[in-house]
């Protein structure tokens, strides 16, 4: 720390250009806080990235936002900008090993690079104004910072530029690919171009099933009591199915529409359960036929929605599509899963009423 | 069988390029190519709408409806009745897809103030 006093406010107040609440604090005015970090990533970290995954107490992941130093950087050593959610600085931090660098954080409210670009809080704005409050231009004797090419949907690089002084540059998507571009300080077209692996996919798995646990569980249960554990199972298998399996075979499940994909998939999954329902003692006749029936109309319903919830973590989903999606197929699934629960509350009727 | 990602917002006017590049940087899709004048709109189907080649176009050449493609925000938008293009549930209070809740901070001073 250059400062006990770790604050922006006295900062803020000797630039007016940046609005900050405390501004009006009285006091000798303490140069700029720089934090110390490093590009080790402990067991301790990778616990804390575990858990973020699983979205435990995800607003407890934010970085102080500032300026940080890494090894030892002199006023000639480049400047990364980076987002406050632990994910993002690390990913960061850890591609730095070894390199002697600046690291601009700035206040995205804990969110990741690309979620806050499309926000905004990544933006031309922040990055003004962190450049400012930090006092980076006393800093640093150059006039460059290197983002990470995912904060360019809210970052007007000319904008920052006229405003701050600062040229912006593009580096990778992936922080990994830091140090070959530090070489030659030119992204190559497969460092800029975003992808969406296989690992990219089953790491949000996590997060996709903690979305649905509750009401997955609570569905299940009450199916287990009303209609036996095959029924209590069947919601287990439309959720899994929709948070783990979609993700992992997103692009081998033939179509383009994730819906459909999903209808797909679910229907696949819920041949076993038609197999299993047609065969229970005591059916016969139509009550068979809406055993049968029933699997096949709610899981693909299920796990369609949940393949189409899925779109807003994938990389490459346009709001226009996604917006035609839910038009097109939101009913659909509304209507087959409705159907499906009347006609499964049919069957309960005719099995009370000892009809079946 | 349907494709509802033929078709998107993206424009591009080519006579305004001033050929500076940047929508070839920042596109994460390879949308824009550089041609020999003026950037080159090659793969327009594969645009995401994120709006980073129109923001940082000193030009104005390129415009698109930037946004975020995400079935999660919008129909959670539409149920609570409100605007499903300009809602974003990230950073909202029910919990998202990438975010979850955000503490309302008017300004960074009272995040640095808890430091340890």
């Amino acid at each position: 720390m250059v400062q006990s006093e770790k604050s922006c406010c006295g900062n803020a107040a000797r630039e007016p250009a940046a609005a900050c609440c405390c501004s009006g604090t009285s006091g000798p005015i303490p140069a700029p806080a720089i934090r110390t970090t490093n590009s080790v990533i402990t067991g301790k970290d990778r616990w804390d990235h575990f858990l973020a995954r699983w979205g435990v107490n995800r607003m407890g992941r934010i970085v102080l936002p500032g300026l940080h130093r890494i090894g030892n950087p002199t006023n000639d050593s480049p400047v990364f900008a980076s987002a406050n959610y632990t994910l993002s600085f690390d990913a960061l931090r850890s591609a730095l090993a070894g390199i002697d660098a600046w690291i601009l954080v700035l206040d995205t409210k804990g969110i990741n690079v690309w979620c806050a670009a499309g926000k905004g809080t990544f933006g031309t704005d922040e990055l003004v104004r962190r450049i400012q409050v930090t006092g980076l231009f006393k800093v640093v004797s150059h006039r460059r910072i290197i983002l990470p090419l995912l904060g360019a949907p809210g970052v007007s690089a000319h904008e920052v530029t006229r405003r701050s002084g600062f040229s912006v540059e593009y580096g990778p998507v992936r922080a990994r690919d830091l140090p070959a571009y530090l070489t030659t300080y030119t992204a190559t077209t497969e460092m800029r171009t975003v992808r969406f692996p296989l690992a990219d996919r089953l790491v949000l798995c996590p997060m996709e099933l903690v979305h649905a646990l509750l009401p997955m569980i609570a569905v299940a249960v009450v199916l287990y009591f009303l209609a036996g554990p095959v029924a209590g199972l069947s919601a287990v298998a439309a959720v899994l199915a929709g948070t783990v399996l979609f993700p992992a075979l997103l692009p081998v499940i033939p179509t383009h529409d994730f819906s459909t994909k999903g209808f797909l998939l679910g229907a696949i999954v819920a041949i076993p359960f038609a197999a299993a329902f047609a065969r229970a003692p005591g059916l016969s006749g139509i009550s068979q036929i809406i055993a049968v029936l029933v699997p096949f109309l709610i899981i693909p319903a299920v796990v369609a929605y949940l393949a189409l919830n899925f779109t807003g973590s994938t990389t490459f989903t346009s709001r226009t599509g996604v917006k035609k999606e839910i038009f097109r197929y939101v009913p659909a699934m509304a209507l087959t899963a409705s159907a499906g629960t009347i006609l499964g509350i049919v069957l309960g009727i005719l099995r009370l009423m000892g009809m079946a | 069988m349907f494709d509802s990602y033929a078709e998107n917002t993206l424009q591009y006017f080519p006579e305004k390029c001033i050929n500076c590049r940047r929508c070839t940087q920042v596109c994460p899709h390879r949308v824009f190519a550089e041609g020999k004048d003026r950037a080159e709109l090659v793969h327009p189907r594969d645009c995401m709408e994120c709006g980073a080649c129109a923001k940082n176009c000193p030009a104005q050449a390129i415009e698109v409806q930037s946004g975020v493609g995400c079935a999660w925000a919008m129909i959670g938008a539409a149920l609570r009745g409100k605007d499903m293009d300009t809602e974003c549930s990230c950073g909202g209070p029910e919990g998202s897809c990438c975010g979850g809740e955000t503490p309302e901070e008017t300004c960074s001073c009272g995040t640095e103030k808890r430091d340890p």
